[in-house]
């Protein structure tokens, strides 16, 4: 069944939260909503919940009409970023409180209930903690429970708010894995909310980037990470670097950096670039620059470089086996090459892009 | 081995607390004992069978817990509104809350005579309808629930505040109706600070003095509370039957805050971190 949301907007007396918001989720999709704080991820997924309610718009589920259902029938599994345990009830009775509180005709009985119970413990790997209580629990423990709590009500969709936010790295890290195989065997619609994009494009089969209320892109992972579609993307989303253009004749200049032919027939006078770090490498020739700071991260080298022809800072990441054998010190002289670069046309109107004129440029390919 | 703490001291502030419990609790209740032990077991026992003072001490234990129990409800309704609601004037009413507190109990008193009379206000509409307040056992909840009433809410409000709404939203995904989310969520989590209050509802219920006597009208086995046969007893230079009555009140009060205090116990015992 696919979940399809039309047009929905949601504004609360200060702001809107959400601005016409169209989208549609698959059957068995793992869907990430990833945005900064305020973006309204959020206040979708609580819309998809049956807690809030859209002043516009529809959400349909196999053709049914949620927004006609309250939150107790929707039947949709929910986890929330503090875990909302009731913890005045043990583990069990906390796993089995969505069928406990079933009238009488649908409520499975006793043995039923704490069958399914213990294959639920089993599943989320706490087998011989039904007795504890939450506080008696970790973080990770505690979120796990908040899960086979959602899921023994047997959901067809399965939403999650800021899952692992609560928790350690290395703790966030395992669970989502975990979390990742779960929904690959169980066959459910997963959406989640997360503000961490490292998170959002590791687990997700697609990525829905959220911004001031508005979906920027939705997509896979990979194109999210490669194609951006919009400025916001591409500052969002890892690292970059930015530079603003002005048209001259036919080029694409940047102070003195040129960084090719224009793309649109003189339609725009300026316009905005994206290069990532990786997308620039050291070389023989090119942009001249000069070493500022390494940064060593491991494997990856950050290295921060000023333009001479701009002085602009940039960043340029450098694998560090590399860099150990150019044995490279700041103030060194480099000249730097682009390989790849996202541009947009600006309009005269401040900061507006034209989103839908995006172009990839070669600055430096080689012939 | 000493284990090292931030705050140092504790030597010292258990030596303060049992020398002030000492004296202030410990001391006036042995003298009250020791008093009462000036009346034989015959007497004692004639005393405590005789109806006057079995009907009040009815009145009083009975009296205070239909109040308490009633205050629990209501304030746990107050305590609700005034946390999960803001609208104009919220501050106003909740500084309200606090007057029983403030008011001299006699002056509560007085003005609830005052109201309920048969010739007050509310009285002379409600008591041709049968309902008579004033000069009846009623009238001595009343003044139970008046003296009582800012306990319960006081206890509670902190709590609701720090109570995430989450819980009750992940009740509700998980198809519990709103009767559900209240009596298996918010009410057991509610429990432990609803029984405090409740409990200091009821002591305060059970010694009540001052305002109760005016609107009791103090009728012998009708509408008379044990405080007033104590008081009676002292007019009539009767110490030690006053102490002994005393005593009877002390022992009941404690058995029924120990069985409230495990009740407590029991009803948080998630909260406690050791499996």
């Amino acid at each position: 069944m696919t979940l399809l949301l039309s047009h929905l907007s949601r504004h609360f007396t200060d702001a809107a939260a959400l601005d016409d918001v169209s989208l549609a989720i698959a059957p068995g999709e793992f869907l990430a909503l990833l945005g900064s704080s305020g973006s309204g991820k959020t206040t979708l997924l609580r819309i998809l919940a049956g807690l809030d309610y859209p002043q516009t718009g529809s959400v349909t589920w196999g053709g049914h009409d949620l927004l006609n259902m309250n939150a107790r029938e929707r039947k949709v599994g929910l986890v929330f970023q503090h875990y909302a345990l009731f913890r005045h009830l043990t583990v069990t009775e906390n796993i089995a409180f969505g069928l406990r509180v079933r009238p009488r005709h649908a409520r499975p009985a006793r043995a039923e209930i704490s069958a399914r119970v213990e294959k639920l413990l089993k599943r989320v790997q706490l087998e011989g903690y039904g007795k504890r209580f939450p506080a008696q629990l970790s973080g990770g423990q505690r979120q796990r429970v908040a899960l086979a709590r959602a899921l023994a009500v047997e959901p067809e969709l399965l939403l999650l708010d800021e899952p692992f936010g609560a928790l350690d790295a290395q703790v966030r890290i395992a669970l989502r894995r975990w979390l990742r195989n779960l929904h690959e065997e169980l066959g459910l619609t997963t959406v989640f909310v997360t503000h961490d994009q490292e998170e959002a494009l590791e687990l997700a089969d697609r990525v829905a980037v959220m911004n001031r209320g508005r979906i920027e892109q939705v997509g896979t992972p990979e194109a999210i990470y490669q194609q951006p579609a919009t400025p916001f993307v591409c500052e969002f989303i890892g690292k970059v670097n930015k530079f603003e253009l002005r048209r001259e004749q036919d080029r694409l200049i940047c102070g003195a950096l040129e960084l090719g032919a224009d793309p649109w027939a003189r339609r725009y006078d300026r316009a905005v670039a994206y290069i990532r770090p990786e997308h620039l490498a050291l070389s023989a020739s090119g942009w001249k620059a000069h070493l500022r700071h390494i940064y060593l991260a491991g494997s990856v080298a950050h290295l921060e470089l000023a333009l001479d022809a701009s002085e602009q800072i940039i960043e340029v990441d450098v694998p560090s086996e590399d860099l150990l054998q150019m044995s490279l010190q700041p103030g060194a002289e480099l000249y730097v090459e682009a390989r790849t670069a996202t541009v947009f046309p600006l309009l005269d109107a401040p900061g507006e892009a034209k989103p839908e004129d995006r172009r990839v440029l070669k600055p430096h390919q080689r012939a | 081995m000493q284990r090292r703490r931030v705050l140092p001291g504790f030597g010292l502030s258990l030596g303060y607390v049992v020398t002030y419990l000492g004296l202030i609790v410990l001391l006036p209740l042995a003298a009250l004992a020791w008093k009462a032990s000036g009346v034989g077991l015959h007497q004692l026992l004639q005393l405590l069978s005789s109806p006057r003072t079995l009907a009040a001490l009815r009145l009083s234990f009975g009296g205070a817990l239909v109040a308490a129990v009633f205050n629990a409800v209501i304030g746990l309704l107050v305590a609700w509104v005034m946390t999960r609601y803001r609208f104009p004037g919220r501050r106003l009413l909740d500084a309200f809350i606090d007057l029983p507190f403030a008011l001299p109990t006699a002056v509560a008193g007085i003005a609830l005579t005052a109201i309920y009379a048969p010739n007050g206000w509310l009285g002379q509409w409600l008591v041709p309808l049968g309902i008579q307040i004033a000069y009846t056992p009623l009238g001595v909840m009343m003044a139970m629930v008046f003296v009582g009433f800012p306990f319960v809410v006081r206890t509670l409000q902190p709590v609701l505040e720090a109570m995430d709404r989450d819980v009750e939203e992940a009740a509700a995904s998980l198809g519990a109706t709103r009767l559900q989310t209240f009596m298996r969520v918010i009410l057991p989590m509610l429990m432990p600070a609803l029984l405090t209050g409740f409990a200091l509802a009821l002591a305060r219920a059970v010694g009540e003095y001052g305002s109760v006597i005016f609107i009791a009208g103090n009728i012998p086995m009708h509408s008379e509370i044990a405080p007033l046969l104590i008081v009676e007893k002292l007019e009539q230079v009767d110490y030690a039957g006053a102490a002994a009555l005393g005593v009877v009140m002390l022992c009941f009060s404690f058995v029924l805050l120990i069985v409230i205090a495990r009740l407590q116990r029991w009803s948080g015992r998630w909260a406690e971190r050791s499996a």
